[in-house]
């Protein structure tokens, strides 16, 4: 692989500010109004490369606009890019669920998008969850049932659950099975897991 | 996965002009979830990407008289989903239905469900096998408990898809288009046995897309269902699968369409299981002969004779279920 068309390769300013401050906020804000600016420091060929594109996103209701690599997926761009770390690598194969996240109001698994292809949708990932301090009633669901062990899936089975949830505000114990199918738990929490989504289904009608 | 060039064109025009001449090189991409799976394996390693799930040409789900036409880019989800197949063609709601899981259904189209590659681990593996251009299939003598028992050879792979045998069982067509030339074809005809073609599953040439299927309505009287057999519940390729629909007129059997998934290179329409069935009533014993003759001249490989019995149970099942 030629240097230039490595999957992290800004050096700009929006990204360091994302290491050093680690407060997402900031460098999303950072990255939202310095696009123009912070892509033209790119060290990127002069030539542009067509195997690079720019890509524009709304991600928990912040814009962005990055240049990347096409090869990028929706879960390394979430990731290494916009360090949003929320979304989990399991399989990279679309077989386990951890890197779901919601595209256009549907849940997805963001390891097999492009991240080129999620160009001018909206991202909702479980940073985007909790008001402030509040968390969802979908998280209280999951901390009141312990609905994990690990930890691993839980930010998948939680995505999933939102996508659900708006769709079929009263589900069936049933019906939620068949929904969280996608979302595979090592720890086998799976009862946990349901009971929380039937909670959670409750407490997102109060 | 390799870097490349990723073209978003504007029209199914755009698109098609993008195409080479040559499998592989130039690619259509829609919902990913088979390719980027692919081509992270290196199994495929296009320059050039050309999406196409956002071409309004290719979306939506249109009902006309006596059917419904779906864009091949349609999302299985918004298929399962639609009142207009549901009503004119259930068998094809429940197969999608069956699909993988709901993020595989809401980002996988149905287009690219008649597309996707075998699962052959072998060729998932990269050995250069027949689907690699070699010429050996490692199944015939490997490991094959999930190969074919019907119509295998030279190459042993199943066809994967879950909405192929529905829609060889409703009569659906295909529509494929150059962006200058359009064609259609029957879609029993769409797909390839390995013994004209073991590189390919199916007639697309490199330059054509698959932008539509239309769907017969199913016929008045007529009874369907989709019964898929697999390793867990949920979750997972068909070890058998059956795709079944009976018109009955008086209690007695008129038509019927047997087609199964999961056991031959291409969606198998069992004929004698059909013929067996016809001016019969449908209740247990005619069931199960059509059970039986549905897997006559099965040829199981050495680990996968279990698949005989399971595929007859399954025909014999779902006959019963529309009694
Ligand atoms: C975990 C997992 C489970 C799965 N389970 C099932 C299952 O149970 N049943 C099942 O049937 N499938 C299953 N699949 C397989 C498959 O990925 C999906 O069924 C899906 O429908 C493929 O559609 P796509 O739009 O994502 O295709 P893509 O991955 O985008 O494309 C697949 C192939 O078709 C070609 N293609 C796509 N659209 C067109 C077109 N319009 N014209 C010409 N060529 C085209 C592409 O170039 C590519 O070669 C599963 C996949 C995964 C990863
Ligand atoms: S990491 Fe995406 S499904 Fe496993
Ligand atoms: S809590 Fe450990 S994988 Fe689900």
């Amino acid at each position: 692989m030629a240097d230039d068309d490595r999957d992290t390769p800004d050096h700009s300013v929006s990204r360091r500010a994302f290491l050093k401050g680690g407060a997402l906020a900031t460098g999303a804000i950072g990255s939202t109004l310095l696009p123009e600016t912070a892509e033209a420091q790119l060290p990127i060929a002069t030539e542009p490369d067509p195997r690079r594109s720019v890509v524009e996103m709304t991600v928990n209701g912040v814009a962005y606009r990055k240049e990347i690599p096409n090869r990028t997926t929706l879960l390394q761009f979430l990731r290494e890019h916009l360090a949003l770390t929320g979304a989990k690598m399991g399989c990279d194969r679309a077989q386990c669920g951890a890197c779901t996240v919601i595209v256009n109001g549907r849940n997805v698994y963001s390891c097999t998008t492009l991240a080129v292809e999620a160009t001018g949708a909206e991202v909702l990932t479980i940073e985007g969850l909790a008001t402030g301090d509040a968390l969802h009633p979908i998280q209280q669901a999951f901390i009141q049932h312990t609905g994990f062990q690990c930890g691993f899936c839980t930010s998948g089975q939680i995505m999933t659950t939102k996508a659900f949830l708006d769709r079929v505000p009263h589900p069936t114990e049933d019906e939620a099975r068949r929904a969280l199918s996608g979302n595979l738990c090592r720890c086998a929490a799976y009862k946990r897991i349901l009971e929380s989504v039937m909670t959670a289904s409750r407490l997102m009608q109060a | 996965m390799n870097n490349f060039t990723y073209i978003r064109p504007a029209t199914l025009r755009d698109a098609a002009t993008q195409l080479g001449k040559e499998h592989g090189k130039v690619m259509l991409l829609a919902g990913g979830t088979d390719l980027l799976g692919e081509m992270k394996d290196d199994l495929r390693v296009p320059e050039r990407l050309v999406a196409i799930k956002h071409l309004r040409e290719l979306q939506g789900i249109r009902p006309g008289r006596g059917g419904v036409r779906i864009g091949a880019a349609t999302s299985l989800v918004d298929v399962v989903e639609s009142a207009d197949v549901r009503r004119q063609a259930p068998l094809l709601a429940m197969a999608a239905e069956k699909v993988g899981t709901p993020q595989i259904r809401n980002m996988a189209t149905i287009g690219g469900n008649l597309c996707q590659r075998p699962r052959c681990w072998y060729y998932r593996n990269n050995y250069p096998c027949f689907k690699h251009g070699g010429n050996v299939c490692y199944s015939a003598t490997g490991e094959n408990d999930f190969h074919a028992i019907l119509e295998g050879g030279p190459s042993y792979i199943v066809h994967p898809s879950d909405t192929a045998p529905a829609l060889v069982a409703l009569g659906a067509t295909v529509r494929i288009s150059t962006g200058g030339r359009e064609r259609s074809v029957p879609i029993e005809k769409f797909f390839v046995s390995p013994k004209q073609d073991p590189t390919r599953e199916n007639i697309l040439q490199p330059n054509e897309i698959l932008t539509e299927i239309e769907v017969p309505a199913a016929p008045a009287g007529s009874k369907a269902i989709y019964v898929k057999e697999m390793v867990r519940e949920i979750w997972d390729f068909a070890l058998c699968s059956v795709a079944a629909m009976v018109t009955t007129k008086g209690g007695v059997v008129e038509d019927a369409r047997i087609v199964l998934g999961g056991v031959a290179p291409f969606p198998y329409r069992a004929l004698k299981a059909e013929a067996a069935l016809k001016g019969k009533r449908l209740d247990q014993a005619a069931a199960a002969d059509a059970g039986a003759a549905a897997v006559e001249g099965a040829r199981p490989l050495a680990k996968n004779a279990y698949k005989v019995p399971l595929t007859q149970a399954t025909v014999a099942r779902a006959l019963l279920s529309l009694a």
